[in-house]
């Protein structure tokens, strides 16, 4: 691997699955993480391993629903789906997301 | 809703661990797929994803450990190898189980004695309200009584009702046993005499028919019915809804039923219960002279019990009673009192105590008792505990290599503890579940021995939360106390002392240290309970034989009660005789005696003497009085200690003579011989005192109860009683099973049938 090593920032993790679930609907693990490459023209990489704990939390904390289903290849999969309070999440980690990079901006800007 | 899933998630681990690989070996599919598609070789593939997903154990333990609430998981999984460790050793694990059932069985079975005896509160109505009306220490009292329980006279009864502020009411009763049958040989139902507020009073509210009506506390008993107790019910009525109009034989006189009492209501007395209750007035319609109890100002028979007002402590009333205990004293004077007991009378005192959990004679008697057994049982449990101990170290030992490899592979200290304690934990489990049900046996047997034929003993052993919460809390503590030490001591060894093979000589020394003391206290705890135990049994014997002062050891006890046929007092004379003669007669008797009252039998009669003539004082004592015919000492094995036994001469015509005992020389006569002296009983006020020749002395026998003190008894024929009783027992001694002997009574009894 040539390219540095972006690792998606600890926290933002939550955000950017509820995001790509909300925008493209239900999805298996695979899917999402080579999505949040492709979309971030490879600028940002999640350690696919990490990815699996998340899921398995944003579901217990009841934002994802699951269920199992068949790839277009005919393998058995668990796809994820946003949930309504999941959608709640996903606004109030937009919020905070943006009041980060306002508050980042800032203090790069004026310091 | 997560952590209930959480929770299943634990119990299917199996499955949650089947789902997780699936899912993560098709991310693992995909991507080789993928590098596959852009030219990669399928092995270099495989790796590439491999090292692209990152660790794939840890990855897989952390989405597991979402998915579980870790302590339970852990709790399961140390469950689960402690199972796996007994069943390696069995006979361990049996020998463990079975000590600590016997040690937490026997003391869950003594503790539901005093769950029921003390602890539990009455099935009534808000049972802290309620308190009892008591007797100040010192209390002078003198007359007849029948009862379990603190006694009362009915006018005491209607001035505490009438003056008292304390209590929203007050209410009484009186214990008696009914007899059941027309005639032939008796069949016994307990009974109660209650006044007719005493469901209303405790808000018992009948399950069947009505309460009785507040009239019944008149003189006037004709409408008087019964309300039936719920066991009663079930057991003579078979249950039968139907028996609200019918009516049930007391006594020889028919009652009708009006009620049935809810299942749960026993009285208020733990260990007893009522088959069948009455009005007061029920007793004036038995009595043998047509004049009740209700009206004798000298006959103490009832228990009083009151609701306190709300607002009203136990203390505040307890005052307010004995400021009122001058004015009720003053009106309630017996008027067979002679003045100077009138003043001893006056100065009397009432006091309240409270009686939530009911009030009882059971109680009293084996309250102390049952801690004391429950402090030995204890005392078996902790030896048990420290024997358990002891094997889990020795166990310990022999586990020290592989604790230790398993330190140096990473497990961290209070893991290991925590596997070690829940092995202890089980075999804890299992010995509370099984001491818990051995408990069920060992507190009926219990019971069961302190019930006699003529007393009954009645306990709710139900198991409540109580019982259950004492036998789960003694089965943790247990293992606390028996696994901690020997798990922290197992897991404090340096791994690489225990590694060598060789065990580290300081360590060693220290844990057989531990071993030596507790074997040391196990030794000390047993010599404890040796001793003790010698001593209740020396106690026991004591109390069985040689200091009741009698011996009731093969004796056949009649009791014949004449009040249902109504005889004239003089054919109850002949009737008792012949079945005395009859008696007597018997193939196998060796001695037979009558008696109207027996020791032990809940009745006593007392009255004033004073000695005649002599030197000796003539300060007039309280004595204990009995009627006796000839052969009742020979019989009862009391000894004649000098003078003669009563014979067929002293009879009316003859001059009044009496017996006594020891306790009576001694208080009497200040301990001279008192044979051929004579002594004055004080009768009722007004009447003329009688005066009586002792012919003979015996010894000293308890009366009240085998813990009593000796009291000072006197003895009077039976023939020259002013009026035979109505009821006397024969007592029999007879060779050979006292089953043979009962029938060929029983027989006697129905042919001589007047």
């Amino acid at each position: 691997m040539s390219k540095p090593k972006n690792d998606v920032l600890q926290g933002t993790l939550t955000l950017l699955v509820l995001r790509v679930l909300h925008a493209r609907g239900p999805m298996h693990g695979y899917a999402i993480c080579n999505h949040i490459q492709s979309v971030s023209s490879d600028l940002l990489r999640v350690e696919e391993g990490s990815l699996y704990p998340a899921l398995h939390r944003m579901e217990q904390e009841g934002w994802l629903a699951s269920s199992s289903g068949v790839t277009e290849k005919g393998r058995k999969a668990k796809f994820y789906s946003i949930t309504k309070s999941g959608l709640l999440q996903l606004e109030a980690e937009k919020e905070s997301w943006s009041r980060l990079i306002r508050g980042v901006s800032r203090v790069l800007r004026y310091s | 809703m997560s952590w209930f899933a959480r929770i299943v998630n634990v119990l299917r681990a199996g499955k949650l661990g089947q789902e997780l690989d699936e899912e993560l070996n098709f991310h693992l599919a995909e991507r080789v797929d993928e590098l596959v598609a852009g030219g990669m070789a399928r092995d270099e593939a495989r790796l590439e994803a491999l090292r692209r997903f990152g660790n794939v154990t840890v990855h897989k333990e952390r989405t597991r450990d979402v998915n579980v609430e870790r302590i339970l998981d852990l709790a399961v999984s140390d469950l689960r190898y402690a199972i796996r460790q007994l069943r390696l050793a069995p006979g361990f694990a049996a020998v463990a189980v079975l000590s600590l059932a016997l040690g937490i069985g026997a003391n869950t079975a003594i503790f539901q004695l005093i769950d029921a005896l003390r602890l539990r509160s009455l099935p009534v109505q808000d049972p802290w309200e309620l308190a009892a009306i008591d007797t100040a220490p010192d209390f002078y009292t003198s007359g007849n009584y029948r009862s379990r329980n603190r006694a009362f006279t009915y006018a005491q009864f209607e001035q505490l009702r009438m003056h008292q502020q304390a209590f929203s009411d007050v209410l009484a009763f009186g214990d008696i046993r009914f007899n059941l049958s027309r005639g032939g040989e008796a069949r016994f139902a307990e009974g109660l005499f209650v006044s007719a507020n005493y469901f209303k009073v405790l808000g018992v509210m009948p399950l069947l028919g009505r309460d009785f009506a507040a009239t019944n506390d008149d003189r006037d008993c004709r409408d008087a019915g019964a309300i039936l107790s719920y066991s009663f019910w079930q057991r003579e009525f078979g249950g039968d809804g139907a028996v609200l109009g019918r009516t049930i034989q007391l006594n020889g006189q028919s009652f009708p039923v009006i009620g049935v009492a809810p299942k749960e209501f026993f009285g208020l007395e733990p260990g007893r219960r009522f088959d069948v209750a009455v009005p007061l007035c029920v007793d004036t319609l038995m009595a043998d002279d047509g004049r009740g109890r209700m009206d004798i100002r000298h006959a103490w028979w009832l228990t009083l019990v009151g609701r306190l007002k709300p607002g009203w402590s136990v203390e505040r009333a307890s005052a307010h009673i004995t400021q009122l205990s001058e004015v009720i004293f003053r009106e309630t004077v017996p008027e067979v009192y002679r003045p100077d007991d009138v003043k001893a009378y006056l100065a009397n005192k009432l006091r309240v105590v409270a009686a939530g959990t009911g009030i009882s004679s059971l109680r009293r008697q084996y309250e102390n008792p049952l801690w004391m057994l429950l402090v030995t049982t204890a005392l078996v449990l902790l030896i048990a505990c420290a024997n358990l101990a002891n094997l889990l170290l020795a166990r310990a030992s022999a586990r020290e290599r592989e604790i230790a490899i398993r330190q140096s592979l990473g497990a961290s200290r209070t893991r290991l503890v925590s596997q070690l304690l829940s092995e202890s934990f089980l075999l804890a489990a299992l010995g509370g579940v099984l001491g818990a049900l051995l408990a069920q046996l060992l507190s009926r047997a219990l019971v069961a021995f302190l019930d006699s034929g003529s007393d009954p003993v009645f306990l709710n052993l139900d198991v409540n939360w109580r019982v259950f919460g004492f036998a789960s809390v003694l089965s943790l503590l247990t293992c606390l106390l028996f696994g901690l030490t020997p798990a922290i001591r197992a897991t404090g060894i340096a791994p690489a002392n225990a590694m060598r093979g060789g065990r580290g000589t300081t360590t060693n020394a220290e844990r057989n240290g531990l071993r030596r003391m507790l074997v040391v206290s196990q030794i000390a705890l047993s010599l404890v309970l040796l001793v003790s135990a010698l001593l209740f049994g020396r106690s026991l014997r004591n109390l069985l034989t040689a200091e009741a002062g009698l011996n009731a050891d093969g004796v056949l006890l009649t009791r014949i009660d004449t009040t249902p046929p109504k005889l004239q007092p003089e054919r109850r004379r002949q009737v008792f005789q012949q079945i005395e003669e009859r008696t007597r007669s018997l193939p196998g008797a060796v001695s037979v005696g009558s008696a109207w009252l027996t020791p032990f039998g809940n009745s006593s009669w007392n009255q004033n003497v004073r000695a005649e003539g002599g030197v000796g004082t003539s300060a007039k004592k309280l004595v204990w009085m009995n009627l006796v015919g000839p052969g009742y000492f020979d019989t009862m094995q009391i000894s004649l200690l000098a003078g003669r036994d009563f014979d067929s001469h002293d009879d009316r015509s003859a001059p009044k003579v009496a017996i006594v005992n020891e306790a009576f020389a001694k208080e009497v006569f200040n301990g001279e011989n008192p044979v051929g002296r004579t002594f004055r009983a004080e009768e009722y006020a007004g009447k003329q005192d009688s005066l009586f020749q002792i012919v003979g002395l015996v010894r000293n026998t308890k009366y009240f109860g085998l813990r009593d003190e000796f009291r000072p008894f006197a003895y009077f024929p039976l023939n020259q009683a002013e009026e035979m009783p109505a009821a006397i027992t024969i007592a029999a001694r007879t060779h050979g099973p006292v089953n043979d002997v009962m029938a060929v009574v029983r027989r006697a009894v129905a042919e001589i049938n007047p």
